[in-house]
């Protein structure tokens, strides 16, 4: 083997780690609530629209569940100057990111809407709820429940997905580790150490939202699958 | 000398006591019925009699040898002499109903599977199923699903039957389709304990009539005098609350 | 646009074309082999999970520590990391070997998951009936739980193996000669990124299409046969 793990340098660079996770945060946030905003949309037409607007959100679905993200946000960091539209690294991955999510989000936030029951409005109708009481106390809170769970699954997936970023430069928590190893050379412990990191902003994730769910939404969560 | 002796048993679901202290023993061909309100610890007594409870004390003894719930073999071997009926049938959604039958005496017992096949036919001819055997159990009504699992119990050829609240989830015009099953079997000598809401068959069928509740045996009795004349006031009250809905 | 149009032709040369077909290949074959052997020893995994014997204890600890690290870790740095610790241990340099066993690893904390939950799916009542008729566990799984629970893994199973193809474009990163490294090769050479990047798009889109329609497909058939 020869080769002995020495964490003892690599670890005066945690604080620089840690701060380069809050970037990783930051980028699943935007980029989730950005998908969430889209995906409502995009869920909307397709459970209300037309034939046509509900064609182009199935084709834009398809799309972008069918292709790799990372394609995706190379296509788009690469292919868009070629129409003059440059966009710096953080946007390109932010931008991607949130088109992607859109598409997944679509489909959860559709099966959301598909599972309220008719029975449930008419019992809320026949107890004499206004429109507004209807959506606070009946489709609201039912929702909720029924997309809590894949919601916050889906926003770990992401979580996971903005190490892309580092491929296109972006100097988030991937982007810090390929920093600190082209200078120090020690490859498994940064990448250990990085690998321990997102466990850990994981794991707190994945607690705050099954707190969240369970006091908000009533929705259960298993913190330990 | 009793087939069944149950000595100072106590088990738990999680934290929940519920079979205290209990004592009962049952003897060959005997129909002994376990009434009482829910969650009195009815079913849990004959979930434990087949290793699906553990007690956390006292003995069983079955034919006179202790039956030691730690050990596999024991536990194997009080599987092969009790089969069970469930309340919800818990047949295999899997498996036709020849196959529900026939799998366990032939894949676990390893008997010849033609000699298994033969007493399958006879038994579900015997429940009145004859004409389903390729049906599966979602294309089955409850009552027929029961009667499946009647067969599939007795196909195993056990010494003792348990019946846990068979009829509890039939429609009312299904009951009586099952309880003519168990009739017959009463009348060939089987060794039976049954839970049942069912009184009047109850009566009719049961050699001795046990009362539980809250987790405790309370009163055991002849089924003439569970009903009429019963010793504890407890007894008393659930018998005439549950003879007045009828 | 005129430029695009012009370069179409220089693009989809023979030599071109087999190189992305090769390319194509590695992508499916990453794929197919991290999904079987995921689903193999995933399978055991989850057998495993749900014992009960106290022997096994260590074993169970270690699945759930297992599933959780894999599930919680980007595909890009646990590749990163095997590829440096497959330097150091100097087994083999072989990138393709390296990405496989990743996506292996990956693959069967993803499935090995997706199965238990398909296992819990199946009624208590089932384990019952099998318990007092002497079924051993391993019996009871054979006969009655696996017959019944495919049912429930497989949609899921089918939208892993899409994510599978998808994210196998990050092994481009430790050079791997999928679609994805393909692509950055041919816009290296002077390909319009447009082209390139376009073109594996729409490849990555012939690999994984067909896997969604079916797995959405077998959703809806089972879905409607419970009924």
């Amino acid at each position: 083997m020869g080769y002995t793990l020495v964490y003892t340098q690599v670890l005066e660079f945690l604080p620089y780690l840690i701060k380069g996770a809050w970037i990783s945060l930051q980028i699943a946030i935007l980029a989730f609530f950005g998908g969430m905003f889209f995906g409502l949309i995009l869920a909307t037409v397709r459970t209300f629209g037309n034939n046509i607007s509900n064609k182009i959100v199935i084709c834009y679905v398809t799309f972008f569940t069918n292709t790799p993200q990372l394609v995706q946000i190379y296509f788009l960091f690469f292919a868009l100057p070629e129409f003059g539209i440059l966009l710096s690294p953080y946007i390109a991955v932010l931008l991607g990111m949130t088109l992607n999510a859109a598409a997944y989000l679509c489909e959860i936030q559709r099966a959301g809407f598909l599972s309220i029951r008719q029975n449930e409005l008419d019992a809320a109708k026949t107890l004499n709820f206004s429109l507004f009481q209807q959506v606070k106390y009946v489709i609201l809170p039912h929702i909720m429940r029924v997309l809590f769970p894949p919601l916050s699954n889906h926003y770990i997936i992401m979580t996971l997905g903005t190490s892309m970023a580092a491929i296109f430069g972006v100097e988030e928590l991937t982007g810090r580790a390929f920093n600190i190893n082209s200078e120090t050379f020690r490859s498994v412990e940064i990448f250990s150490i990085t690998a321990l990191i997102y466990i850990v902003i994981t794991f707190i994730a994945t607690f705050l939202l099954a707190i969240i769910g369970r006091y908000f939404f009533k929705a259960k969560i298993r913190i330990i699958q | 000398m009793p087939q069944i002796k149950i000595k100072s048993i106590n088990a738990f679901y999680e934290k929940l006591h519920v079979l205290k202290n209990i004592e009962l023993n049952v003897s060959k061909g005997e129909i002994v019925s376990l009434i009482g309100p829910s969650g009195s610890g009815k079913s849990s007594l004959l979930k434990m009699l087949v290793g699906l409870l553990i007690p956390k004390s006292g003995k069983i003894y079955l034919n006179e040898n202790l039956v030691n719930f730690k050990n596999q073999s024991d536990l194997r071997t009080i599987r092969e002499q009790i089969a069970i009926v469930f309340q919800q049938y818990n047949l295999f959604q899997n498996m036709n109903v020849l196959k529900n039958v026939c799998i366990a005496p032939t894949k676990i017992q390893k008997r010849d599977p033609k000699e298994v096949n033969e007493q399958a036919l006879n038994l579900l001819e015997k429940v009145g199923l004859k004409d389903k055997l390729k049906s599966y159990p979602d294309e089955l009504s409850g009552g027929q699903q029961q009667r499946v699992a009647i067969a599939r119990a007795l196909c195993l050829n056990p010494q003792i039957l348990l019946l846990d609240e068979i009829t509890s989830a039939l429609d009312p015009e299904l009951v009586k389709e099952v309880l003519d099953s168990i009739r017959l079997l009463a009348s060939e000598g089987m060794t039976m304990l049954i839970v049942s809401h069912e009184m009047n068959f109850v009566k009719e069928v049961s050699s001795r009539v046990v009362f539980m509740d809250e987790g405790s045996i309370i009163e055991i009795n002849n089924p003439r005098n569970i009903f009429e004349k019963p010793k504890e006031k407890r007894t008393l009250d659930f018998v005439s609350k549950i003879l007045k809905e009828k | 646009m005129e430029r695009l149009i012009e370069e179409i032709p220089n693009f989809f040369t023979i030599w071109n074309v087999i190189f992305l077909a090769k390319a194509m290949g590695v992508t499916f074959l990453l794929t197919a082999i991290g999904c079987l052997v995921g689903f193999s020893v995933g399978g055991l995994l989850a057998i495993f999970r749900k014992t009960k014997s106290i022997y096994l204890l260590p074993l169970r600890i270690f699945i759930v520590i297992y599933t959780e690290i894999f599930r919680r870790v980007p595909f890009l740095v646990s590749l990163l990391l095997f590829f440096y610790v497959f330097q150091i241990i100097k087994i083999s340099d072989d990138l393709f070997l390296i990405a496989t066993i990743t996506v292996c690893i990956i693959a069967t904390a993803y499935i090995g998951e997706i199965i238990r939950s398909g296992i819990e799916s199946i009624n208590q009542t089932q384990w019952d009936a099998a318990t007092a008729m002497n079924f051993t566990y391993y019996q009871t799984l054979r006969e009655v739980i696996f017959p019944q629970a495919w049912k429930v893994i497989l949609p899921p199973a089918f939208g892993f193996f899409i994510m599978f193809i998808k994210d196998t474009a990050l092994a481009s990163q430790i050079g791997v000669m999928e679609l994805t490294f393909a692509a950055k090769i041919l816009n290296n050479k002077g390909f319009s990124p447009l082209l390139s990047f376009g073109t594996i798009l729409i490849l990555y889109f012939i690999l994984s299409f067909p896997l969604d329609r079916f797995g959405k497909y077998m959703e809806r058939k089972l879905a409607s046969n419970k009924n």
